[in-house]
């Protein structure tokens, strides 16, 4: 028997073709005063390849999460294969044919990948049986659908393209009909996305119904039969992806007309900020992150670092914000900075003229239990600004805020409200609106339009341009090659601890960006 | 506090958490054969009923003040500070020290030295596991407690070998100088009924100056806010500039101190000697009062007040109702912090949810 035979198989699965795989009537989700979800309505057709955009903390998740199993609906119906269906825990859904491939993979990092796909739906109390088992159908699977991955390789030891395949493993092993995959190119290179699309389509092709969530405008019109668009909680539309545009569909999102590209005019560098030389460094584990790295970033121009995510970015971040120590010399403005000792913190950095908006907002750059304006201070608490002697002059922090959160249209505008109230885009205008008004001769910005909603990356974008007229000089990492591509006036591209090269922005491409993300030394010359 | 009022957050849900262990001790009480209702009039009119029960009530909510303000200040750079008992007991040797060394000419100047010597020596105690955490990562609950053990034996070996009067069958130090001692609440409150018996003393207001002072300290300062920054999130302090030993170490000396200040109270002004084991489990019962007062100074006040009752009312219990033994207290004391602490979070979440509800048409 092979893996589709077992799951052609299954009883409902052979219902007549206009019934749709999912149908949810009148869904509704409310956390406290937030109303996630409401009344929500969508028909995913069997054997299509599903869309749903929307911007962050339009309530995509929490209907998935919904359907999933790990959230129970206020108000509304489930219909699976045209059955009523009760979903009040994750097993429910994996009865119902569902599965699930979250954006942060679940995981055990020390177990192989066999044992992952088996785990939690072992046949009995041995696990002989239930391995081979699982062996066969991993190289069936891997045949008909370019699935290949190692059954004996440990989870640890395989890069996030691989991960992701045993997670749709694990969905398929468990008899999945339909799959869900959240956000699911976020860690991956173009080629590998390509190559999850064309996994996608074979699957459809099967009569597989997949449920893509995203918020890439780009992969919506590429990969899928149809896309529902959400917005604060509603469901504003579902469209046939031929009928549609990626205009027509930022427009759904955001409820207005958008620019999808920034404005700007060409840079005019100045003298050299940032001078970085030999840099090292060497994580906990005696793992290299960064192997040398030579760069330099000079007043008015904007580098953008290019690269999937872990090959080194953060690292080289952390170095530079005084938050990791390394070797090699590092120079700012002519004066050498400290890698190492006590005057390679954050303090340090922030006094030299540095100032980090971190590609993690919620671990690093904000504290989200802190109202808004004992955030806008956050970091900068030492400044005369904020009163002399022990004290925190408190009004003089809140009316700064005011002021902050006023110049970067924060919303709601109100600074007593605590960071974790906030959504992801007003939090990042929080964060950026710190590090950019401390007036820094360099920013750095890590990701900075990560899980933020459309309209407010024009907004991010804009601000950081200005800053790059005003003469500072911005060093930019991001995983989106849209947003380097935007806002760069050069690129290098790091791969594995490494510079691959550097190019710029006109006389590149994707593709060739692409290749050198993924290691390929020089790429390809234009 | 995320849309709901802070008095819901820091009174109303508090009082439903004692109302339900009061009701689940009125079961308990039932079940043995007593009257509840009885039992609990003995108990309040016992705390509070007369200044006599106040004399007590407000002795004992003294200690917990000083080490629920300890347990709070650690608390709010997430070290969990289980060592109050040992600071404290180091406390009472620096106040001892501090009163049988000098001959000292005024209670005022033998009070602001003890106080030295008391927050010296209990922030001297919480250094070294402070150190560990900070620079080793040894678990501070694990090395606060273990240096519990050892305060109480260096206690038993100093007051039988070193600090006993020559003579003396009792392990215990002289009796402090008339110039130590500090006046009692009859000397400054006997208009207001206190008796001679009453422990209360001048400490008392040293305990409310020092909630205000951690009031300040925690919410008005730059240290504050950098040591609550760094009990919210360690790598957000580090990206800041905040310095992790520094803030670990000055959480832990603030709290150690605070803990050793207890003495000034126990030692100085009740025992005015230091006998063994001055502390009587108030170190932990510190641990109750900080997570019933949510670690907020106002809350330490009155959750240590009621916990001084609960004290006070489980004296006077025992002593009125032969059958309601004094392992029944501690089960009634229990009973208070199970529901105060660990089970805040059983009323915590639909109270919150009643109370978020009406807020929406106005937000």
């Amino acid at each position: 028997m092979t893996a589709i035979d077992t799951i052609a198989g299954r009883p409902g699965a052979a219902a007549p073709g206009k019934v749709p795989a999912i149908e949810l009537r009148g869904i509704s989700k409310a956390f406290g005063p937030v109303q996630a979800n409401k009344d929500i309505a969508i028909r995913v057709e069997r054997g299509t390849i599903h869309g749903i955009i929307g911007e962050n903390g339009a309530g995509k998740s929490t209907l998935m999460s919904i359907l999933y199993g790990f959230y129970k609906a206020d108000a509304g119906e489930i219909l699976i294969g045209g059955q009523r269906t009760e979903i009040p825990d994750s097993q429910a859904a994996i009865r119902a044919g569902i599965g699930m491939v979250f954006q942060h993979f679940k995981l055990v990092e020390n177990f192989t990948v066999l044992e992952n796909v088996v785990l939690g739906a072992e046949d009995g109390a041995m696990l002989r049986p239930s391995l081979a088992k699982a062996r066969k159908l991993l190289v069936d699977l891997a045949r008909e659908y370019e699935l290949q991955v190692d059954p004996d390789a440990k989870i640890e030891d395989l890069g996030v393209g691989m991960q992701q395949r045993v997670e749709i493993l694990k969905a398929l092993y468990r008899q999945a009909d339909i799959l869900i995959l959240d956000e699911p190119t976020g860690v991956l290179t173009p080629s590998e996305a390509d190559h999850l699309f064309r996994i996608l389509r074979g699957l459809r092709d099967e009569g597989k119904t997949i449920v893509l969530i995203t918020h890439k405008l780009r992969e919506i019109m590429d990969v899928t039969d149809n896309v529902s668009v959400m917005r604060r909680g509603e469901m504003v539309a579902t469209v046939r992806t031929a009928d549609t545009s990626p205009t027509d569909l930022a427009e759904l999102m955001v409820g207005r007309k958008v620019l999808l590209r920034v404005d700007k005019t060409p840079a005019q560098p100045g003298a050299v900020v940032l001078d970085v030389q030999g840099l090292r460094v060497t994580d906990g584990k005696g793992v290299e992150r960064l192997r040398g790295i030579d760069f330099q970033v000079r007043a008015g121009e904007i580098l953008g670092i290019a690269g999937v995510a872990g090959n080194g970015q953060s690292e080289l971040l952390e170095v530079l914000g005084g938050i990791r120590e390394a070797s090699g010399a590092v120079t700012l403005n002519g004066q050498p900075l400290d890698l190492t000792g006590p005057r390679a913190d954050g303090r340090a950095r922030r006094d030299a003229g540095i100032a980090h908006v971190p590609e993690d907002r919620h671990r690093l750059g904000l504290i989200l239990d802190f109202t808004a304006w004992e955030n806008t201070g956050f970091g900068y608490q030492d400044r005369a600004e904020y009163g002399t002697g022990a004290l925190i002059d408190q009004q003089a922090m809140r009316r700064d805020a005011q002021g902050k959160m006023q110049r970067f249209d924060v919303r709601p505008a109100d600074c007593w409200l605590h960071a974790k109230n906030f959504s992801g885009g007003n939090q990042q205008k929080i964060v950026l609106a710190r590090e950019i008004e401390c007036d820094p001769d360099l920013l750095l910005v890590g990701q900075p339009t990560r899980g933020v909603d459309i309209g407010a990356i024009e907004f991010i974008h804009q601000r950081l341009i200005e800053m790059r007229d005003a003469g500072k000089a911005i060093l930019l990492v991001s995983v989106e090659l849209d947003e380097i591509f935007a806002l760069s006036d050069r690129i290098a591209v790091m791969f594995d601890g490494r510079i691959m090269g550097e190019r710029l922005p006109e006389q590149t491409d994707e593709t060739e960006l692409g290749l050198m993300m993924a290691g390929m030394a020089e790429g390809r010359r234009t | 506090m995320n849309g709901i009022p802070r008095w819901v957050d820091i009174a109303l849900i508090p009082l439903i958490n004692l109302a339900l262990a009061l009701l689940v001790s009125a079961l308990v009480i039932a079940l043995i054969g007593e009257n509840p209702a009885d039992a609990m009039g003995v108990m309040i009119r016992g705390a509070v009923g007369s200044a006599y029960g106040w004399g007590y009530t407000l002795y004992y909510a003294t200690n917990f003040i000083f080490t629920g303000l300890a347990v709070a200040v650690a608390f709010h750079a997430r070290m969990f500070n289980i060592g109050g008992e040992g600071q404290a007991a180091l406390g009472g040797l620096g106040v001892a020290l501090v009163c049988l060394a000098i001959p000292w000419p005024h209670w005022t100047l033998a009070l602001v030295a003890a106080s030295f010597g008391a927050a010296l020596f209990g922030a001297a105690w919480a250094a070294v596991p402070a150190w560990l955490q900070a620079t080793r990562g040894s678990h501070i609950v694990i090395t606060t407690i273990m240096f519990n053990f050892i305060a109480s034996a260096l206690l038993v070996y100093l007051l039988v070998n070193v600090l006993k009067v020559p003579g003396s069958m009792a392990p215990e130090t002289a009796r402090f100088p008339e110039g130590a001692r500090l006046p009692s609440a009859y000397d400054w409150g006997a208009w207001m009924g206190f008796g001679r018996s009453a422990p209360l003393n001048v400490a008392f207001f040293l305990a409310l100056g020092c909630c205000v002072a951690v009031w300040v300290l925690i919410w008005k300062t730059r240290l504050g806010y950098e040591i609550r920054a760094f009990g919210q999130s360690e790598p957000a302090a580090k990206y800041a500039g905040i310095r992790p030993v520094r803030t670990i170490m000055i959480a832990m000396l603030i709290s150690g101190g605070l803990a050793g200040l207890m003495a000034v109270n126990a030692v100085q002004g009740e025992a005015e000697r230091l006998i063994i084991d001055s502390v009587q489990g108030a170190g932990f019962v510190g641990i109750a009062v900080a997570l019933m007062g949510r670690s907020h100074p106002l809350g330490v006040l009155l959750a240590a007040i009621l916990f001084g009752a609960l004290y006070q009312g489980g004296a006077e219990l025992e002593f009125e109702i032969p059958a309601i033994s004094r392992e029944m207290i501690v089960v009634i004391q229990a009973l208070v912090i199970l529901f105060t602490g660990a089970l805040d979070n059983m009323v915590r979440g639909p109270v919150e949810g009643m109370f978020r509800r009406p807020r929406k048409g106005a937000a």
